[in-house]
């Protein structure tokens, strides 16, 4: 029998309202002709939307006494883990917005005319003098974002799978409108494509087998039946590790990880930016939520997998990462280790990983919009002076302290938050997520990123050495040009001041983490 | 006929589709693996729902279609528009993309 759902509508009012200026946001397009103006509408629409959505959802956050509501038993909570999570990938769209946003000097911006045109074709020069613009990105970023915050609230299988379609799909679309370097977008947004529906159907084959086992999807029942049934685990094991890949190809683990440095570097950079940070808080909020509200008495048998996957995760990341050329292509692989970072938190499944994982999640991701929004300020300059795509190639970078020293330092600031370095927010997040595993008793896996962090810093450094004490080559001098956008400064400052904050006086940060640090089972 | 019988044959459709999806250098038929698992994994919903005598696993198979549809939806616009780039959807020609 089917019964009428109890819903508790302000609950989900964050969701609701992302995901209804998504809605109006389409209707901007079929509405408004002139690009200018629809742009400028659609970039107010998607920042009232993501700041709204935010100043709800820290209302919810103050007002909340205990650990949350049940939105909808056995489906939807939110509780602080839930909100925490929410708030966290709102400032990333809010930031992600302002960079898709963003243009160059000469009014060029990220993103083709033209997606449906093939590069090179009469219709994409047709395209190019009429100025169009494909100001579609905006609604895709806003259901994106919609799907993320209900992937990181949704408290069973199913709905996660169709929240996992939600944010992946704008995505897939996303990665294939950069404006230059077009079949590389193409065919990256293809690659990705290809794996991210390979990743779903997997995930979507184990909740089918968790559904087999325990006769129901949501995340409490399986638990139950776990538990019910100690002896006849045939059809959980199976299922659950089926799911936890689907998570882990999301997250971007090794070896499910080969998606990520090709939709990384094929992607518009500020889709990058975005994708980067948000992707990988999802994926993250999920598989805590997963691990520790439905899967936690697998831990015998799941924690040989996950312990292999950190470790091949951080080795495979930093090493990789320290041939690299493309600075793009080397902050993929540096994101790839740092998912072997998050899973470390999981060693033992502590429950400190419940403060510690959100924590790091928001300091990587701060970081990682900082350090792209500074990629799409360095540009190619040609012999006539016009301005071209980005300098991705690392030689280009050298010398850029000397071109623009405070840019040049934002992105050291970002790098060294990567390594970890104190006094920056990187830092206080790898002491956490390492807090977290020695309490599970993972402190060999807790040796293993030390050593992978110490390795990583190597590449971090040299991208400073080659940025400050490099002089740039004779014949280069014309070669790379910085350009400017405030909107992209904008970004870039205020990931600045949050890192450095987050660093210096982590304390009320913190302790947010640790008031996050709970989970309701959804019934 | 024993309801079970259908699991077992969704779990080889499902090993079937991987195998395509991991082996075949055409984009189409890579992207037809993924729909092949897609639809295992509702053939077991279905069969699971069967045999626990309830419908809840055949409604989950509807959202598992309309997800899919919305799928080849994307899928396929990104492959036209490589295609009319590349006039071709091998996976091995795109070389773009390397290390």
């Amino acid at each position: 029998m089917f019964t009428a759902p109890d819903l508790s509508y302000m609950a989900f009012a964050p969701i609701i309202i992302v995901l209804l200026a998504g809605a109006i946001g389409v209707l901007v397009e079929a509405i408004v002709r002139d690009a200018a103006t629809r742009r400028a509408a659609q970039l107010t629409l998607t920042l009232v939307a993501t700041l709204g959505a935010l100043i709800v959802a820290a209302v919810q956050w103050a007002t909340t006494t205990e650990a949350g509501v049940v939105a909808q038993a056995g489906f939807f909570v939110m509780d602080k883990q839930a909100l925490a999570w929410q708030c966290m990938l709102l400032v990333f769209a809010a930031l992600g917005a302002l960079l898709f946003a963003a243009r160059t000097r000469a009014g060029e911006e990220a993103f083709t005319p033209l997606g449906s045109a093939a590069p090179g074709s009469p219709e994409e020069a047709e395209a190019l003098r009429r100025k169009l613009e494909v100001t579609e990105v905006f609604p895709l970023l806003l259901f994106a974002v919609g799907g993320m915050m209900t992937f990181a609230s949704t408290t069973d299988y199913l709905a996660l799978f169709v929240a996992l379609e939600v944010f992946s799909l704008p995505l897939y679309i996303m990665v294939a409108l950069a404006r230059r370097k077009r079949l590389l977008s193409e065919e990256g947004a293809l690659k990705y494509f290809l794996l991210g529906a390979f990743s779903s159907a997997i995930y979507l084959f184990g909740v089918a087998l968790l559904y087999g086992a325990a006769a129901t999807t949501s995340y409490a029942g399986v638990l139950g039946a776990i538990l019910a049934s100690p002896g006849d685990l045939a059809l959980f094991v199976p299922g659950a590790i089926l799911v936890l890949v689907g998570i882990l190809f999301k997250l971007g683990a090794v070896p499910f990880h080969t998606w990520s440095p090709d939709a990384y570097q094929a992607a518009p950079t500020p889709v990058t930016a975005f994708m980067a940070a948000a992707t990988k808080a999802a994926a993250a909020a999920a598989l805590v939520r997963i691990v520790f509200s439905s899967l936690y008495p697998l831990e015998w048998e799941l924690s040989w997998m996950i312990w292999t996957v950190a470790i091949v995760t951080m080795v495979v990341g930093t090493v990789v990462a320290l041939v690299q050329t493309d600075i793009k292509r080397m902050l993929a692989y540096s994101s790839v280790a740092h998912a072997g970072f998050i899973l470390v938190a999981f060693a033992g499944f502590s429950p400190e990983a419940l403060s510690a994982v959100p924590f790091y999640l928001l300091t990587y991701g701060l970081a990682t919009i900082g350090a792209f929004a500074v990629i799409t300020q360095v540009r190619e300059k040609a012999d006539d002076g016009t301005v071209g795509g980005e300098a991705t190639r690392l030689g280009q970078w050298a010398g850029l302290g000397r071109r623009d020293p405070l840019l040049a330092g934002a992105m050291a600031l970002f790098l060294l938050s990567f390594a970890g370095i104190p006094l920056t927010a990187g830092f206080i997040g790898k002491f956490q997520v390492f807090a977290a595993a020695i309490d599970g008793g993972g402190w060999p896996l807790v040796l293993v990123a030390v050593l992978a962090s110490a390795a990583a810093a190597f590449f971090y450094v040299r991208l400073i050495v080659l940025m400050f004490l490099t002089d740039v080559p004779e014949d280069q001098q014309e070669a790379v040009e910085v350009d400017y956008h405030p909107y992209t400064r904008v970004v870039v400052w205020i990931t600045v001041i949050a890192t450095v904050f987050l660093g210096v006086m982590p304390v009320w940060a913190l302790q947010a983490a640790s008031d996050a640090g709970v989970l309701l089972t959804g019934l | 006929m024993n309801p079970i019988a259908f699991v077992y044959l969704a779990t080889v459709l499902f090993g079937i589709g991987a195998a395509a999806v991991l082996l075949r250098r055409n984009a189409i038929i890579a992207f037809m693996g993924v729909e092949l698992m897609l639809n295992a994994a509702n053939l077991a919903l279905v069969a699971f729902s069967r045999i626990h005598g309830e419908i809840d696993g055949q409604v989950m198979a509807f959202f598992v279609m309309v997800v899919a549809a919305a799928e080849v939806v994307v899928g396929l616009a990104i492959i036209i528009a490589l295609f009319r780039a590349r006039q071709t959807i091998s996976l091995d020609e795109p070389a773009e993309l390397k290390g």
